[in-house]
């Protein structure tokens, strides 16, 4: 039992935080969010140069034999900056498929690239009809001799905007949420067939509507098992949801101590509104919620390699907890900075915007106490 | 970073629980409630755990304690509420104690710290007056010296388990011309000195948990004052600051969690059992998120603390999160048994009683222990109190 940071560990820490402060202040952060691009290119290049890409990969695939802590001290501190850049979809969901169950060729070929910083991917699982259910799948891909045709639409792809590569899951056979049935391909995002609608999102990063018309694919470039890709994907989607609980709790203490500091100045009443029980009260509590999320964020980070079910009840139990506090801390953080925390100019809002949208991303409070409740019975 | 236990606590964890299974009294298995229990089944285990050594793990080895590391006493803690046995009383052996072996004279701790841990003393809290609950301070039990004696008057309340008590601790006023904190005094007295009354206060469970003490012309010997004269506000608050592992009551809770799920595996709901139903299975995994997310931070309180870090001011927080499990848990069980949370034919008394209790067995304390639980926010500074403690210590406002 041990809750501390190795040496190596501590470093790396100290590098990303460095790396954030430098250069990722708010209005910094903005410039980048508004650019026509929507994210640096610069950083992504720097973040490769100083070893974050390849933190958490083991020796043998080209990496410093790290692990999953490796990428929670890396996201808890993107999320005390709002760091954009596309780090879950490339090297913690695309690196982490490829890690588990790419082929020595795919390995050889991507995993390089990726901790160069030379490829950038997005994952694209979600679909209009399917909410959180990763099971539920209309995108089909036919076989068509050695290669495979792709149909369909995937929502929502998370930084598919920046990406040269995706990964999609469609459907090889079975019905529509049927959980076998689901293979996962690599595609190169100019293939013929591929296009997108790109956008903006509301927390500051950008994605796309990628609609798939008579995609070529080659067999060569299945993940792991054709029809068996589901297991797969929810492995890497509970790492996902531990990178991102770590983001979470960098961002709740940011806005605590934003928050703190604001009531510890701002009179009313002749008197710093800090010294009103009322908001003492809502403040530790903000305190004990940012706390837990913590606490949660090291039980997930911890737990990943432990069986499916103890895995996924970690990863669900963690999810809510992060959804839960990231709400009651976002909008108090609004609430007690009143008329100025609704403004666009304070950090709160941003905070707040991208807390809320962790909640949803890789499935919502609601979604995972019911997961949980089902592998808890 | 790593879950796992070093193999040396993993063969501590086996030793302590075949200990446990090998000698807790057959006779109190099960009786994890308070209520209905005598004198003799409270110090049961109290004796068997001083032969064995092991009564007192927070106390330094010199005075008696175990020697054990912060992670073998977490084990033990853990061990002992997952056998549902009957915890030690804290008064003597986690309160009074460890301000005896820190504040006392050489004479005060060869007398007294024996005693405690043989159980041959039992000790009660005199802290909490009528009009002094949250605002400790302000209480106004009053010690006036006369020679080689102390004159004491006032009355103290809350003051559990005091009618089985050989010995009561008191914080009384020393000084009523100075600030409240420096004014105090903490005092030991013989509760058979003539001038003190126990009376006992039955709570919404029907239970005789707490008392009422009263004071009148008491008369404690001058070497029974603990420390300096006016120096007790200090000790107090070492005390209420010291029982603080084990505070979130995680075992415990995880333990109640298990009966829950059984309790609702059993009730019917519709075409099902309760646990079938969705928004009852909600709540239970609600729940469960909680205490998880509890046991990680009691986990990373306890690595700070076998790093020599104290526990500062963030066992509030423990505190707080645990004891609204704890209430949750005893809310959500009286919700389970459904319409047999009605019957109250034991009253809280049903250890030991020969009355057949009406429906399941595990329905009959749900409702004594809901309304009991209620005490659980309110005692060892309530909540509101410990959310004042965050602000000011941890948040700085």
């Amino acid at each position: 039992m041990d809750f501390s940071f190795t040496e190596e560990q501590t470093l790396l820490r100290n590098t990303v935080q460095r790396f954030v402060q430098d250069n990722y202040e708010l209005e910094a952060r903005q410039k980048i969010v508004n650019s026509e691009e929507g994210f640096s290119r610069d950083y992504w290049q720097q973040l490769a140069e100083l070893g974050l890409f390849m933190a958490p990969f083991s020796e043998e695939l080209g990496g410093m034999g790290g692990s999953q802590i490796e990428t929670m001290i890396i996201m808890e501190e993107f999320g005390r900056g709002l760091v954009v850049e596309p780090y879950v979809p490339t090297v913690v969901l695309a690196g982490g498929l490829l890690r588990e169950a790419g082929s020595q060729a795919q390995k050889d070929e991507l995993l390089p690239s990726i901790i160069g910083g030379e490829t950038i991917f997005a994952v694209a699982y979600a679909e209009p009809q399917g909410r959180y259910n990763l099971a539920d799948i209309t995108t089909r891909a036919e076989k068509d001799g050695s290669d495979f045709r792709l149909n369909g639409h995937k929502a929502v792809v998370l930084g598919a905007p920046w990406a040269n590569k995706l990964i999609i899951s469609a459907r090889t056979s079975g019905g529509q949420r049927d959980d076998s049935g689901i293979t996962l391909f690599i595609v190169d995002k100019n293939t013929d067939g591929v296009s997108s609608r790109d956008y903006p999102t509301i927390d500051g990063s950008r994605a796309s509507e990628i609609i798939l018309e008579n995609v070529k694919v080659s067999g060569d470039a299945v993940i792991g098992e054709v029809d068996d890709g589901l297991p797969l994907l929810s492995k890497i989607f509970d790492e996902g949801i531990a990178a991102i609980c770590a983001e979470a709790s960098g961002a709740m203490r940011v806005l605590n101590d934003t928050t703190i500091e604001y009531c510890k100045t701002r009179k009313q009443f002749g008197m710093p509104i800090g010294k009103f029980q009322v908001l003492q009260h809502r403040m530790v509590d903000m305190f004990m919620e940012c706390e837990q999320s913590v606490s949660m964020t090291y039980m997930v980070n911890l737990k990943l390699d432990e069986s499916d079910v103890e895995r996924e009840k970690a990863a669900s139990a963690a999810k809510v907890q992060i959804g839960k506090s990231g709400k009651f801390i976002g909008q108090n953080a609004v609430q007690l900075h009143g008329g100025m925390g609704m403004t666009d100019e304070l950090n709160v809002g941003h905070y707040f915007k991208r807390l809320t949208m962790i909640d949803t991303q890789f499935g919502n409070v609601d979604h995972h106490l019911k997961r949980y409740a089902a592998l808890d019975a | 970073m790593d879950l796992n236990f070093a193999p040396e606590d993993v063969a501590f964890r086996e030793q302590v629980r075949t200990f446990i299974a090998e000698n807790y009294p057959e006779h109190l298995r099960g009786k994890n409630r308070r209520a209905g229990l005598e004198k003799d089944d409270f110090l049961a285990w109290h004796r068997i755990l001083h032969k064995q050594g092991w009564v007192a793990p927070s106390w330094p080895k010199e005075y008696g304690g175990t020697g054990w590391t912060v992670t073998q006493k977490y084990i033990w803690g853990e061990e002992c509420a997952t056998a549902e046995v009957l915890p030690v009383l804290p008064f003597g052996v986690n309160m009074l104690g460890p301000v005896i072996y820190t504040f006392a004279s050489e004479d005060q701790k060869k007398h007294y710290l024996p005693r405690i841990l043989s159980g041959e003393d039992w000790w009660c809290q005199g802290y909490s007056e009528p009009g002094s609950g949250s605002d400790l301070a302000s209480l106004r039990t009053k010690a006036v010296r006369d020679g080689d004696h102390y004159i004491v008057n006032g009355s103290k309340t809350w003051t559990t388990l005091a009618q089985h008590a050989d010995w009561i601790f008191c914080l009384v006023k020393t000084n009523t011309e100075v600030k409240a904190q420096e004014g105090i005094s903490f005092l030991l007295m013989d509760i058979k000195t003539p001038g003190i009354t126990v009376r006992p206060i039955i709570t919404m469970d029907g239970s005789h948990e707490v008392n009422e003490v009263f004071l009148e012309d008491v008369k404690v010997p001058v070497e029974n004052l603990v420390g300096e004269e006016n120096k007790g506000w200090t000790y107090a608050k070492f005390l209420l600051g010291h029982e603080r592992s084990g505070i979130a009551g995680v075992a415990g809770s995880k333990r109640q969690v298990e009966k829950l799920k059984t309790i609702a595996g059993s009730e019917r709901s519709g075409t099902g059992t309760l646990m079938e139903d969705t928004d009852f299975a909600r709540k239970v995994a609600e729940l469960e998120v909680d205490l998880l997310a509890l046991e990680f931070t009691e986990l990373r309180t306890l690595a700070s603390e076998s790093a020599g870090k104290g526990p500062g001011p963030e066992a509030s927080l423990l505190k707080v999160k645990g004891t609204e499990v704890q209430q949750r848990l005893t809310d959500m069980t009286l919700e389970a048994v459904g319409y047999y949370g009605f019957p109250f034919v034991n009253g809280p008394n049903v250890e030991g009683s020969n009355i057949f209790p009406v429906g399941p067995d595990y329905a009959t304390q749900a409702g004594p222990t809901y309304f009991n639980h209620r005490k659980a926010s309110i005692y060892g500074g309530s909540n509101e109190i410990q959310r004042n403690i965050m602000a000011k210590m941890v948040l700085g406002l």
